[in-house]
């Protein structure tokens, strides 16, 4: 009886650290238009841990935060020097890769999280990558992708912002998370993990929906939807302004 | 005030689009050519996507051009049977051009090909018309020149004659729909009207009056771009309407300016100004290709969409 007692006692502490701690999050906006004036937006992402038991003291409470924009498949082309010039001369493709992916830790990434985790939960970028099929044709694969990487980190659409959660009192957080103007359009998957010793305790998931809106809205469609409508408009318009132009100078000149 | 470009999917200043399209059409207004040479290079360094930058260009070109030859209609300086003939060729080449562009964009050579293009022709038409205008300057200053006659070349020998009465010539229709078929490809692939080839072409090769020359060939561009941006905006979808409005509001005005500033100097003046520029921009783009680029990975969309 007492052994039975025990083991339940056991089982009962290591499925606790999982159990003990909930995340309740929030956002400034879960939606993004696109208009006109559109120059990028920044997301406010908060939230508090939720507990029934107090906190283990002698682990660390680590926060992380991923926001990652739609993917879909590209094609990353490496230059080399042919008859003096340089050209594209390897092709490589990727079968999805996230337009946008931001990583906001509480700490630096690998004291926030474990390998391990960020394996199975698929956290730093390079996890998100999929390469398609094996590049029989390609040298070196890493090389590709970490040019990927290293290109959308430089025009900000990949980001890792260490140490950008704050955290008070073990118990609230909140994190900014600039999404960049040339935004594609899509569900942007936003995830907060909750971390202890590096592990994984609670998830929390939620969706920013990022959408051009108005006139943007109306042109991209149209554009797709009657392609011929559209580019005799741009022409009809492009000509009327042409000529509108003109003839407000040469009334501005008269004057 | 930024804007975001609903095709491009950029944001950029309106301003600086707008002064872009000031400077080029002053430019293009000094020197009677459309800027489209150098409006599409500009617009890679600001960062538009080049399959935007050409196909935008293009509905541009129609839109600027649409003034200039209503007045050159008024003044019936067109010489409308061998625009038409020009204009077949063109519409042939811009065909062709559009296919060879979106077949080079699926394996990642379109940037190459665009720029390699741009040198080639920016290279030629640049120093002929350097050597040439310098050569004018020295017997301007030296005294009156001997006006040249018109000579019977190879032109003149081929079949299929034509009449053009306007340009008071009887010759074969070959030559100018082989020069429409080739300013029809440079206008799809380069998103240039063609001004720069065509021109030359029509004075040196057909041996067309000088009158005729800019309203025929401004006739040829406009119906040869307004089909490009057609057909690049229907397989494609690269036809960027707000850009090019904003484009074109500033290249009106600059135009507008820039032909007053013309006619103030003087033509031989003009065109060694005109050379020196398409060589700097030549010079540029070759630049590009020949030194090593600080990043030697880009990312393209797969499938060459």
């Amino acid at each position: 009886m007492l052994r039975i007692l025990s083991i339940l006692a056991l089982f009962l502490l290591s499925t606790l650290p999982t159990r003990a701690e909930e995340i309740v999050a929030g956002l400034s906006q879960n939606r993004v238009a696109i208009t006109a004036t559109f120059v990028g937006s920044e997301i406010l992402i908060f939230g508090a841990v939720k507990r029934e038991s107090p906190p283990p003291e002698d682990s660390p409470l680590g926060v992380v935060v991923v926001v990652e924009g739609p993917s879909s498949p590209i094609t990353v082309r490496k230059k080399d020097k042919r008859f003096g010039i340089w050209v594209n001369t390897d092709a490589m493709e990727l079968a999805a890769a996230p337009s946008f992916y931001a990583i906001a830790t509480s700490n630096t990434l690998d004291n926030t999280i474990s390998k391990l985790d960020d394996f199975q939960h698929l956290i730093s970028v390079e996890r998100s990558i999929q390469i398609s099929d094996n590049p029989f044709n390609i040298e070196d694969p890493r090389e590709f992708t970490d040019a990927l990487i290293r290109i959308r980190e430089k025009s900000g659409l990949y980001k890792r912002l260490e140490n950008s959660v704050k955290l008070a009192q073990d118990t609230l957080f909140e994190t900014r998370i600039a999404l960049p103007a040339n935004l594609t359009e899509g569900d942007y998957r936003t995830r907060i993990l909750l971390t202890r010793d590096g592990q994984v305790t609670s998830e929390y998931e939620t969706i920013i929906n990022v959408q051009k809106v108005g006139l943007e809205r109306w042109i991209f469609n149209l554009a797709h939807d009657k392609p011929l409508i559209y580019g005799l408009l741009s022409l009809v318009i492009a000509i009327a302004a042409g000529w509108g132009a003109s003839a407000a100078f040469r009334m501005i000149l008269r004057n | 005030m930024q804007i975001y470009l609903p095709i491009a999917e950029v944001s950029v200043n309106a301003f600086l689009l707008l002064g872009l399209g000031g400077i080029v059409g002053i430019l293009s207004g000094m020197f009677g050519v459309g800027g489209g040479f150098l409006m599409t290079p500009l617009l890679f360094f600001i960062g538009i996507p080049p399959a935007v930058a050409v196909a935008t260009e293009a509905n541009q070109i129609v839109a600027s051009s649409f003034s200039g030859v209503l007045a050159h209609l008024k003044r019936k300086t067109v010489d409308l049977r061998m625009g038409v003939v020009l204009l077949i060729g063109g519409l042939i080449g811009a065909a062709l051009g559009v296919q060879l562009f979106n077949a080079l964009k699926a394996i990642g050579q379109v940037d190459l090909l665009v720029k390699l293009s741009y040198v080639l022709f920016l290279g030629i038409i640049g120093s002929l018309m350097f050597v040439e205008s310098l050569r004018a300057l020295m017997k301007s200053r030296g005294g009156n020149g001997v006006p040249k006659r018109r000579k019977h070349t190879w032109v003149h020998n081929l079949p299929f004659k034509m009449k053009f009465r306007t340009s008071g010539l009887y010759i074969s229709v070959i030559p100018p729909v082989l020069v429409g078929v080739l300013v029809g490809i440079l206008a799809a692939i380069m998103g240039v009207g063609g001004g720069f080839i065509m021109v030359p072409a029509m004075i040196y090769l057909l041996g067309m009056p000088t009158k005729v020359v800019v309203g025929t060939s401004l006739f040829q561009i406009i119906f040869v771009t307004a089909f490009t941006t057609l057909l690049h905006a229907t397989t494609n979808f690269t036809v960027d309407m707000g850009l090019a409005v904003l484009l074109l509001v500033g290249g009106v005005i600059g135009a507008q300016i820039g032909a007053r500033i013309g006619v103030r100097l003087k033509a031989e003046q003009l065109r060694v100004l005109l050379a020196v520029m398409v060589l700097a921009v030549c010079g540029k783009l070759g630049l590009d290709l020949l030194i090593q680029p600080t990043e030697l990975f880009e990312i393209g969309a797969a499938g060459g969409h």
